[in-house]
């Protein structure tokens, strides 16, 4: 890429609000989702009874099915809201940007 | 490309009727199954309509962009389904349903962990690899750097990754055809290999792509059916999950312990290090990644992540459902019964699914899932030829020893040649395997690839003062690291080599190889106070901005 290009992108101010949205949620989810996987198998470590629980009174199912299940259903529903996000927001301004400096 | 043209049917011609022939000899020797028809006529059926696939590929594959990137025309949902397809090997298929089988609650946590990968991998890396790269994972982390020590270096890890996952397949694929078809492991291992160089070498990245969509749909399909007509029979009917755990709990050895997590993970130490691999593991695997490349652009990457986690994710429940009904379907089941194997029935606990086809469907259903499950060895052993072959030919040929001068056609030569290579070499270590424990394949493989494939590639994305000299460092540490921790642990050095306790305790050293790694490139590049360091932290400019915008990117249109 050019020179006089890579600067008058990187001297929109829309270039700026992009990339600090953008890494600040990106980070905000990356985070969010190591979190949750980390306190599942961490209790899994630390508290295996509490898993072990039934889900009700005489139920053979276990709290930790719901839970591991919960944990593979979220990790879906985290990619679906970054594209949400990602079309509406990050893509409307990178065409911005785009149609400015292009 | 003409003689090519007139050979292929031929080829295809001899091939079917060679397997088929193949099949029906040597039924002599102890261990196989007998001859099982329906299972060899779809999978014929599956051979055929694949190379079918690649003659049409063929006629479509020209240019270079062609040959490794199917020419980037692949769509997000298409790619979705393949990457969910490379992910979906007959390794995670039979292993997760069998380990379910064995120990219940266990298998869940290996399946979660291979899946959070996929959200931080979209969030991270998705959008930002198609922005910078062309056909493989090392143009981004040469992007600004050096390129012959860093191509070496990315190429040399590349190709470590794909041959220890190559190994395990191949010697899954023998053992598992000699189970299902009572084909001789030999044979089978050379079908393998003779299959995967005809459709790489001739249909390069379209045919690969489109025979993995083909199978994940088939897989897809036919765990559906398994799982949901386990949970019907084992429910008594009542379709109730619920119903289906009280079966299992009777019948099972552990009975109410399998309900809850054993013994898998035990120490935090051991949680968290098994977590880090499993999860940048796959970030670091490099015929995952070079699907990024197929698809037209950074919106699409980060479609295909989108639906790939999601076919993975049912597909993981669905392996859960397996192996609960597994349970109360094969347990004290005469017909599936062989007291010397592993978990109790015939071939092992790996053979939990397969058995439970027969269980749920009869003799089509397991021929049907027998084919799907060869199917799936070949997709997933093209895939991992082709980002091989790329390795030796884009990374080491084009840009190592030729600097770069070469011309287009002469790349795609060397790399049909290095395939033609590589499949034999798969052969060679499939046959030289046969005999050894290869469990720790798993976690040596993973283990690299998040240790030295996956730093790398990060910190060249986000971290604007990264040097070649601190790539370098951090990126062999890694990957010397993770071999060394592997072989001094508890699966090699105790099991394995049997030399008594192990040095390093834990069997997955992931948290201390690539604690190492990322340590050696921020060190190596803050002390690097080169000319060519300075040069390389201005440069970040335009790749971040090319990153963030995708102008620039390869297959964008220029103005």
């Amino acid at each position: 890429m050019q020179q006089d290009l890579v600067h008058a992108i990187k001297s929109n101010p829309k270039y700026h609000e992009l990339v600090s949205k953008r890494s600040r949620f990106a980070w905000m989810m990356a985070i969010l989702m190591l979190v949750i996987y980390y306190a599942f198998i961490l209790t899994i470590a630390y508290d295996k009874p509490l898993l072990a629980a039934p889900l009700w009174a005489g139920a053979t199912m276990t709290v930790g099915i719901p839970i591991g299940v919960a944990v593979i259903l979220f990790a879906f529903a985290l990619t679906g809201i970054y594209i949400q996000r990602a079309n509406a927001v990050f893509d409307k301004l990178t065409r911005e940007i785009k149609e400015e400096v292009l | 490309m003409s003689f090519w043209k007139r050979a292929f049917p031929t080829i295809l011609l001899m091939l079917v009727t060679g397997s088929a022939l193949a099949a029906g000899g040597d039924l002599g020797a102890v261990k196989k199954a007998a001859v099982n028809i329906p299972a060899i006529i779809m999978f014929l059926v599956f051979v055929a309509a694949t190379l079918g696939i690649t003659y049409w590929a063929a006629q479509r594959t020209k240019t270079a962009k062609d040959f490794y990137a199917a020419g980037g025309g692949i769509t997000g949902f298409q790619n979705g389904l393949a990457i969910a397809g490379d992910y979906m090997s007959a390794a995670s298929f039979l292993g997760i349903s069998g380990l379910v089988f064995l120990n219940g609650y266990d298998g869940l946590i290996f399946s979660v962990g291979w899946l959070v990968g996929w959200p931080i991998i979209m969030f991270l890396i998705a959008e930002q690899l198609r922005n910078l790269g062309k056909y493989t994972y090392a143009d981004v982390v040469s992007y600004r750097f050096e390129r012959v020590p860093m191509r070496s270096l990315a190429a040399t890890a590349a190709l470590i990754v794909v041959i220890l996952y190559l190994i395990g397949q191949m010697v899954g694929a023998g053992k598992l055809i000699q189970v299902l078809f009572g084909l001789d492991y030999v044979y089978a291992v050379v079908i393998v290999g003779v299959l995967i160089i005809l459709y790489v070498t001739f249909g390069g990245m379209l045919a690969t792509t489109w025979v993995q969509i083909i199978k994940a749909g088939l897989l897809l399909f036919g765990a559906t059916i398994i799982a949901f007509g386990a949970l019907y029979l084992a429910s008594d009917g009542s379709m109730s999950p619920e119903k289906m755990f009280e079966n299992a709990v009777k019948v099972h050895p552990k009975h109410g312990a399998i309900m809850g997590p054993g013994t898998l993970v035990s120490s935090p130490i051991e949680s968290i290090s098994l977590g880090l691999a499993l999860m940048f593991g796959t970030a670091g695997l490099p015929h995952i990644l070079m699907r990024f490349f197929t698809v037209g652009n950074a919106i699409e990457a980060r479609k295909s992540v989108f639906y790939a986690t999601g076919w993975i994710g049912y597909f993981y429940i669905l392996t859960f459902l397996m192996g609960f009904g597994a349970i109360v379907l094969l347990t004290g089941n005469p017909e599936f019964a062989d007291a010397a194997a592993v978990g109790g029935i015939k071939g092992g606990q790996n053979m939990a699914a397969v058995n439970l086809a027969a269980a749920v469907g009869g003799n089509v259903l397991l021929g049907f899932i027998s084919a799907v499950a060869f199917a799936t060895i070949l997709a997933v052993v093209s895939g991992l030829t082709l980002a091989g072959a790329s390795a030796i030919s884009h990374d080491l040929y084009a840009n190592v020893w030729a600097h770069g001068n070469v011309d287009e056609q002469q790349e795609v030569r060397v790399s049909k040649m290095a395939t033609v290579v590589l499949g034999i070499i798969a052969i060679l270590l499939g046959i030289a395997f046969e005999k050894q424990n290869i469990a720790y394949l798993v976690a040596l493989t993973f283990s690299v690839a998040a240790s030295a494939n996956f730093p790398i590639l990060l910190m060249s994305i986000y971290y604007g003062k990264m040097t070649t000299r601190g790539a370098l460092i951090g990126g062999w540490l890694g990957l010397i690291s993770a071999t060394v921790l592997v072989i001094i642990g508890p699966t090699v050095w105790t099991e394995i080599l049997k030399l008594g306790d192990p040095i390093f305790p834990l069997k997955y050293p992931a948290l201390f190889s690539m604690s190492i790694a990322f340590l050696g490139i921020w060190i190596g590049s803050m002390l690097d106070g080169s000319e060519r360091a300075k040069k390389e932290h201005e440069a970040f400019i335009a790749q971040d901005v090319r990153c963030q915008t995708g102008i620039g990117a390869e297959g964008s249109v220029s103005h």
